[in-house]
């Protein structure tokens, strides 16, 4: 089933300052869009707008899944629509399983009309946390409490493939890890990559992208997509530096 | 039940409202019309004596409650450190005693709708919940609990409501009958003290780990839901008990007053478990007294939920007689809007090597108010004594309120106190957090609450915890939105 995310000229505003101005960007399914940036810039900004975080204001142009606007929609109702992020900074959820979580997450993905099979969910659940080298253990700890970074990012990507979203977006997800986490999360990622699943991967190296090969490689500078290319572009950038970008804005 | 009494008090015609002292609010009721003891309103010494005359009570039980009458009458209300809300009782329009003949009752289509919802919510059973509602006077518990009572009753235990207690077994229970708590302690417990009726006495031998969780439902009659119930519970050495009352159900009460005296013996190497889960009507004043009295290497374990009633005062207390004695309060209040949670702890330290832990923790909800008394108290010429004592409280909306109160006094050089005390918002990015996995709102509030207090509620047994989580849930969900 093939699905859209069209984010159409955006501008998104944060206690009056607007961060992005005028962002434009498709994701269809299957494909996966790098995008990189220096810091302040806007990425975060960008993936929880998107996402429905209430703090910030969207002043004008549109964000359509699959060509419905989802903008009146609450963040859960997004979420349910199929849109996942991956948080740069997950919160703790003291006092909550990871299992007892995701049970709640997986059944509210799944409505009122259906009843979540015990055993079918806790097999799935192992199979993933298996792939992703958790500890089945992990299950009985509260929600990214005491977890180290490398932790908490596998344990985004763990809820990732329990709830099987359309379009995920990922913010930093490479941010503290060393080359071993890195590598373990990437394959994570490479799991769950298929026709069915959209990507955007933001990220400030391009490091991760060794590892997670993207389709499309997008450049954002000052709240606004500003070079477009393929996964080339990301090794350019890599060598040239994000000054090059800004040099080449200068004289275009 | 025994009738001495035969005459017939009619209602004063001119009153309206027949049983005084209830809050119309509170839903509609009927009253039955079989008056068979009728002590009228107001608390005096005929109403006592009366109570006494009907029970069959002996002549040392008689001057007992007398005694606590003039006490009762003698004390002002605490006002001074307590909510000015306590001069809303008056004590002249309540009903001190009603035998269950006497007890209003309402259909089932007289009970509110919100009410009935919250049955289905906790998955109430059928037939508890049209007792609960006070559609029916009593429940009847044989079939559900005979296995247990029997077995229980192989193991030499005694258990019986207070009057039979002290006329079958005086020589048990009236040693330590207001020992522990004294009729003086405080305003309510004289007032139990001269008018108590119903609630358990439960005497456990020697060496017997009783097989089973006692509960007042084992002997419920209208009665022992009353409002002045008296519990006394003794352990004998080395033996082990666990004992539960209430229940997470929205309880109907006719009464807007309900002040209990719980009091624990836990002899030599004995242990207490006392679990309580209290949600009475938001118009009752639930104002309890509550404390064991532990001996040498024994331990009494005080698990306490209070969710209903407009105002609660409980400060379940242990005395530490013993030397190695142990003492713990694990509490969690939720107050909603019109509540008040004035709930703590008492620990006194009298023996060397005691400890005591106390673990509060208490939610406001839109404008409801916890309020957090904690006394612990470690006299100088003790050795080895240990407190930990940790109270949170998390606020949901701006209105909320909290109050917390230690009175922490710790002595001598061999002795240690440790005190947490935290106050915290329901975060927003962790609410945002769980709304982008899929969760509303209200889902999400519930868990962030629920989490909050799970390592308590994990202290309850299982059919408490599961309906306590889903009367948070339900409490939530009125909060948000």
């Amino acid at each position: 089933m093939s699905s859209t995310l069209e984010i159409s000229n955006l501008h998104v505003s944060i206690d009056e300052k607007e961060i992005v101005k005028g962002l434009s960007l498709t994701i269809k399914s299957g494909e996966i869009h790098a995008v990189m940036g220096p810091n302040g810039t806007g990425k975060s900004t960008l993936s929880k707008a998107v996402a429905g975080h209430p703090d910030y204001k969207i002043t004008e142009g549109d964000i359509l899944l699959d060509g419905k606007s989802i903008l009146e929609m609450e963040p859960d109702e997004r979420a349910r629509a199929g849109l996942f992020l991956a948080f740069q900074y997950p919160s703790e959820i003291p006092g909550v399983s990871i299992a007892n979580f995701l049970r709640a997450a997986v059944q509210a993905h799944m409505g009122e009309s259906e009843e979540l099979d015990a055993t079918a969910y806790y097999k799935r659940l192992y199979q993933k946390m298996d792939l992703l080298k958790i500890d089945r253990k992990f299950t009985s700890r509260s929600v990214n409490e005491g977890f180290s970074g490398g932790e908490k990012k596998r344990c985004e990507i763990l809820q990732m493939a329990m709830l099987e979203p359309k379009i995920a977006m990922m913010d930093e997800t490479d941010s503290g890890l060393d080359i071993d986490a890195l590598k373990i999360v990437a394959a994570g990622v490479n799991e769950l990559r298929g026709p069915n699943l959209g990507v955007m991967l933001i990220t400030h190296y391009q490091r991760l992208l060794n590892y997670i090969v993207p389709d499309y490689v997008h450049v954002m500078w000052d709240g606004r997509i500003v070079k477009s290319g393929d996964k080339s572009l990301a090794l350019e950038l890599e060598s040239k530096g994000y000054e090059w970008v800004k040099k080449e804005l200068v004289t275009a | 039940m025994e009738e001495t009494n035969t005459t017939l008090i009619a209602p004063d015609a001119a009153t309206e409202n027949p049983v005084s002292g209830i809050d119309q609010t509170a839903g509609n009721f009927s009253y039955d019309v079989k008056y068979e003891f009728d002590a009228g309103s107001g608390l005096s010494e005929r109403v006592v004596e009366y109570i006494s005359s009907v029970k069959k009570e002996a002549p040392w039980i008689r001057e007992f409650r007398l005694k606590a009458l003039k006490t009762f009458l003698s004390k002002p209300l605490p006002t001074h450190w307590a909510t000015k809300d306590l001069e809303a009782i008056d004590f002249s329009k309540i009903r001190y005693y009603l035998s269950s003949g006497q007890k209003p009752k309402r259909t089932w289509d007289e009970v509110p709708a919100d009410i009935k919802k919250t049955f289905e919510r906790l998955g109430i059973p059928e037939q508890e919940r049209k007792f609960l509602a006070g559609v029916e006077a009593q429940f009847d518990s044989e079939a559900a609990y005979s296995n247990v009572k029997e077995a229980v009753s192989k193991q030499g235990v005694i258990f019986l409501n207070s009057s039979e207690a002290l006329r079958e077994h005086p020589e048990i229970f009236r040693p330590w009958f207001g020992k522990v708590i004294p009729t003086g302690d405080n305003k309510f417990s004289a007032l139990n003290s001269a008018v108590f009726s119903g609630g358990s006495f439960i005497y456990v031998p020697p060496g017997i780990k009783v097989s089973h969780p006692l509960q007042a439902y084992f002997r419920i009659n209208a009665e022992n839901f009353g409002q002045f119930e008296r519990t006394l519970i003794i352990v004998d050495e080395g033996s082990e008990v666990t004992y539960m009352e209430g229940c997470t159900a929205p309880k109907f009460s006719t009464s807007t007053l309900h002040s209990a005296v719980v009091e624990l013996v836990a002899l030599k190497g004995a242990k207490i478990q006392y679990i309580t889960v209290q949600n009475w009507a938001s118009n009752v004043f639930n104002l309890v007294t509550k404390r064991g009295l532990a001996h040498e290497a024994a331990e009494i374990k005080w698990i306490d939920c209070n969710i209903g009633s407009r105002l609660t005062m409980k400060y379940p207390g242990v005395v530490l007689k013993g030397r190695k004695s142990r003492g713990e309060v694990i509490s969690i209040a939720l107050a909603n809007d019109g509540q008040h949670q004035d709930t703590g702890a008492k620990m006194i330290h009298a023996a060397d090597e005691t400890t005591s832990n106390i673990v509060a923790k208490s939610i406001s909800v839109g404008q409801g108010r916890s309020t957090y008394r904690g006394l612990v108290h470690i006299p100088k010429h003790l050795k080895g004594c240990k407190n930990n004592t940790e109270c949170d409280a998390l606020l949901i909306n701006t209105n909320s309120r909290t109050d917390t109160y230690p009175a922490i006094t710790v002595r001598g050089a061999e002795n240690r106190c440790q005190h947490e005390a935290s106050v915290s918002k329901v975060n927003e990015e962790q609410i945002f957090y769980m709304r982008q996995r899929g969760l509303t709102e209200g889902q999400a509030m519930s868990l962030s609450v629920n989490g909050f207090i799970n390592d308590l509620a994990r202290q309850f047994p299982m059919e408490y915890s599961v309906e306590l989580k889903r009367l948070i849930d339900l409490q939530m969900e009125g909060s948000v939105g």
